[in-house]
């Protein structure tokens, strides 16, 4: 059980692994800043496609500000600041001539708290499509149908469409959220603790929605829960907060290396419920 | 309790003593608290009472025809019919209403989602002391300022372009129904900007992240999911404005002209319930006149009740709401 | 998404900036009437305003001279006197209100007062009239007063009621729990604290009554003489105003502008030395919790 050896292996099993991944996603050097407060420093995350990935770590150290920074909702903070760069495709996200509206619709979002609007379920689903022009009613028909089926919604709402959003269960609520992103037809899909808010039955169910539509969309999702990351994320980045109360991520890698056989004495430390 | 803590100390008899001066004490504090609360409510139900009262002789000469007729006429044949005052006020306030949504909601819509708080709270205070300048300098200002500069210039444009309407018939003088609508409609703006803006405040961000993370323009965000949210708010936030609009006395006076006209000409000068109280009150002569101009006070008294209850019972709903849904 | 053009894009970020600038214009327009007014008044009224102005009485048309130090007395009559009648009553109404808001006397009295304040001023000025001028058959300060204390009662039960919510409520269980009475911790610890509270509620109340004409119009009635009698009627500024507008003397209209600019400052004055006071106390107490 001696580190060097440990690393080794590790690096040489990521290596192996991270060359058959492309890679969808990347940050370089990435801070985020609010006002003089740096909440993020330095983090260069890889986000592979069509895998899921997992950022966890104790509360307060950042992972939702790193999970926003990804498709730029940080931006509608006042006085919250981006340094460095995140690139989707290879091209850069943080620059001036980049269409905001744009990155929003190719990388969606899922809050910890179900938030459908206090339209119907088909409005609900049906909103993203109609701002981005699809206007006919059968085509609405049928993406609002099929994202509601990729959500494992349709079955239970099929009948009731016209019913609002609000009338729904906290799960059903948030399944309605992740048709809603889907409906726009993403790239990526962020899920910022989706289950938080939620029992544990419909916690299981979302996640075996993302197991299923993984083979769509590249997935991220911030939890604070340990297992759920373990049995879910294909790969896992750990963030702390160093001495100035930023946060950075520490480690990354593929899921079960993280779990069994981290390398930064913290992960080993927070994965094992040491702390945190 | 005190009373364990002095036992050791004190004969009890002194204690016991000492508790009811007390309790008295809080008993005629209560009392008064109780006195004032019900002070307060009697006082609404004695307006009421005394305005029906006080127009009994009207009520039972005209009955219902009151609100129907036009004929005005306490000099020859004592008949009275409130009919153009009902509609003048009507109108006046409409027209207030309906040019003061646009602009003070778009205010309210730049002062919550828009403006940074260095620039939204200045802002936002100049818009509500708007409603601290008394009626009578609102007249004033209007009367010498606001109809020549702005009310008739605009008038005679109308004439010109929609004259035909008999709308905007002419001939165009100072005081009109027009100059007392647009002045109600700044009047107006104060109310229409606070309770808007506090609607939108309250409206959770939850749903403002929802529409921008599905790639939403702001001002998508702002028509498609917070306007229809907060719906019944600025309802009541619009009626509240109406009700306003609806007793304002002065001001109204002072530039409406105070003709009895029966035209349908926005540019004529017209009469409101509230400004031929304000006008004719110390010259009734005789008793039906007086009760005559009482129960128009009736009707006023009896609009804006209404109008208020419904404006407030519209904000509550609002309220509510968004507290349940934090609650689920 | 394959039907999101270039073009569609455009056009919503074109649409997404005017509108944007649209409200922005908005608030300007809302903004504009009174800087438009204030400037207005001075201009208008600062040359006719001078000290014999605000000492001597009105002179008869034509006369030069002559001012409206009976307006200010008036004025300060029948404000002070619904000052009097309607503080005790607001105040108290104000304190049960915001200590007990969920009983059907704490929602009465928060409905009552929006019912009152919806209540236009000259309908108030018919009951006054009704319940006062007619028995006593003559105008006095005294039913101007009492008319004006209706209309400043809701001002001041709303603003005692969120000073009072306002005081965090353990400086009130403090207190009881020392075994303070109710009426005692009410008075020695909550009032204190929400003094200044109170007295921003009288602040708006006074400035809300002094600028009310219409209900003088039948209570008050006016008085070319000076008169301290509350028995008589009174002059009040709100009033003079109207009268000296809507006459067709210049030197009339003049001395309007120059008693609108007096009111105009008295109200406003209060109103922004009021709005800061709150917002002070609101951050003290605001740390406090």
């Amino acid at each position: 059980m001696q580190p060097a050896i440990r690393l080794q292996s590790a690096a040489t099993r990521n290596a192996s692994l991270e060359r058959d991944q492309t890679l969808k996603m990347s940050t370089e050097a990435l801070c985020v800043l609010y006002h003089d407060f740096r909440a993020i420093s330095d983090v260069n995350l890889p986000i592979y496609a069509q895998k899921i990935t997992a950022i966890i770590g104790p509360s307060g150290c950042g992972k939702s500000t790193l999970i926003r920074a990804l498709n730029r909702m940080n931006d509608l903070v006042h006085g919250s600041r981006a340094e460095g760069q995140v690139y989707l495709d290879g091209k850069p996200l943080y620059e001036n001539n980049v269409d905001v509206v744009d990155v929003r619709r190719r990388i969606g979002m899922v809050f910890q708290r179900p938030n459908p609007f206090p339209k119907s379920i088909y409005d609900n689903v049906a909103y993203g499509p109609r701002l981005h022009g699809l206007r006919r009613r059968r085509d609405l028909d049928d993406l609002v149908e099929q994202s509601l089926q990729k959500a494992a919604l349709w079955g239970e709402v099929k009948d009731k469409l016209h019913q609002s959003g609000l009338s729904l269960s906290g799960g059903q609520q948030q399944r309605l959220c992740i048709a809603r992103a889907i409906a726009v037809q993403p790239e990526v899909i962020l899920m910022d603790e989706p289950a938080a808010a939620l029992d544990p039955i419909s916690t299981l169910r979302i996640e075996e929605l993302m197991h299923d539509i993984v083979k769509e969309y590249t997935i991220v999702i911030v939890t604070h829960n340990m297992q759920q990351a373990a049995r879910v994320s294909d790969f896992t980045a750990m963030m702390m907060i160093d001495d100035h109360r930023a946060g950075s991520v520490i480690e990354f890698d593929a899921t079960n290396t993280i779990f069994t056989n981290p390398r930064d004495k913290r992960t080993e430390d927070y994965v094992t419920g040491r702390f945190g | 309790m005190t009373t364990q803590l002095y036992k050791n100390h004190f004969p009890s008899v002194f204690v016991e003593r000492a508790r009811q001066a007390w309790r008295h004490g809080d008993r005629l504090y209560h009392f008064l608290l109780v006195l004032a609360t019900v002070a307060v409510v009697g006082l609404v139900l004695g307006i009421g009472y005394e305005l029906w009262q006080n127009s009994a002789l009207s009520r039972h000469a005209f009955g219902w025809k009151f609100l129907t007729t036009s004929d005005w006429d306490p000099a020859l044949t004592d008949t009275f019919g409130a009919l153009p005052f009902i509609l003048g006020t009507l109108i006046t306030s409409l027209i207030a209403v309906l040019t003061a949504i646009p602009l003070g909601m778009g205010a309210a819509i730049f002062l919550a989602e828009l403006a940074p708080d260095w620039l939204g709270t200045p802002l936002g205070f100049f818009a509500e002391l708007l409603a601290a300048v008394p009626s009578v300098v609102y007249g004033l200002w209007g009367l010498f300022a606001y109809i020549p500069l702005f009310v008739r210039p605009t008038s005679k444009l109308l004439e010109h372009t929609l004259g035909f309407l008999p709308l905007f018939e002419g001939p165009v003088f100072g005081p009109s129904r027009l100059a007392a609508g647009l002045l109600l409609s700044i009047m107006v703006f104060p109310t229409i900007t606070a309770v808007s803006r506090d609607v939108l405040r309250a409206i959770p961000d939850n749903q403002r992240e929802a529409a921008m993370a599905l790639g939403a323009t702001r001002w998508e965000m702002i028509a498609q999911v917070l306007i229809p949210y907060g719906t019944s708010g600025f309802l009541g936030a619009i009626i509240l404005g109406l009700g306003r609009a609806l007793g304002e006395t002065i001001a109204v006076t002072m530039v409406i002209g105070n003709n009895l006209d029966l035209s349908a000409s926005l540019l004529h000068p017209g009469y409101t319930m509230a400004s031929i109280i304000a006008n004719e009150f110390t010259e009734a002569t005789f008793d039906l006149y007086l009760h005559a101009l009482i129960e128009i006070g009736l009707i006023l008294f009896a609009i804006t009740l209404l109008i208020n209850l419904a404006a407030r019972l519209l904000i509550w709903s609002v309220a509510r709401r968004t507290r349940l849904e934090v609650r689920a | 998404m394959n039907h999101m053009s270039y073009r569609r894009r455009n056009w919503r970020q074109t649409v997404n900036t005017f509108m944007l600038g649209l409200t922005a214009i908005c608030t300007m327009m809302v903004v504009a009437p009174l800087v438009w007014i204030l400037a207005y008044v001075v201009r208008q009224g600062l040359p006719a305003l001078s000290l014999t102005l605000l000492t001597q009485l009105p002179t008869p048309v034509g006369v030069a001279g002559g001012g409206i130090a009976n307006a200010l007395v008036g004025s300060a009559m029948t404000v002070g006197l619904g000052l009097l009648i309607a503080a005790p009553v607001g105040i108290l109404a104000g304190i049960y209100a915001a200590m007990y808001p969920n009983t059907v006397l704490g929602t009465s009295v928060r409905f009552g007062t929006d019912v009152i304040s919806g209540v236009p001023s000259i309908v108030m000025g018919i009951f006054a009239y009704t319940l006062i001028v007619l028995p006593q058959r003559h105008f006095s300060a005294l039913s101007g007063g009492i008319v004006l204390s209706f209309i400043m009662v809701p001002t001041l039960i709303r603003a005692t009621e969120e000073m009072i919510r306002l005081v965090p409520s353990s400086l009130r269980e403090g207190s009881l729990a020392l075994g303070a009475a109710e009426w005692r911790t009410s008075f020695s610890v909550i009032v204190p604290a929400a003094v200044n509270g109170l007295v921003t509620g009288m602040m708006l109340a006074i400035a809300r009554a002094a600028g009310e004409a219409a209900p003088m119009l039948f209570t008050a009635f006016g008085n070319p003489f000076m008169n301290t009698d509350f028995g008589q009627p009174v002059a009040t500024l709100p009033h003079m105003i109207f009268v000296y507008a809507v006459s067709p003397y210049n030197d009339w209209h003049a001395k309007a502008w120059a008693t609108a600019l007096v009111l105009i400052t008295l109200v406003l004055l209060l109103n922004i030395l009021a709005r800061l006071i709150v917002w002070q106390r609101a951050r003290v107490l605001g740390s406090l919790k």
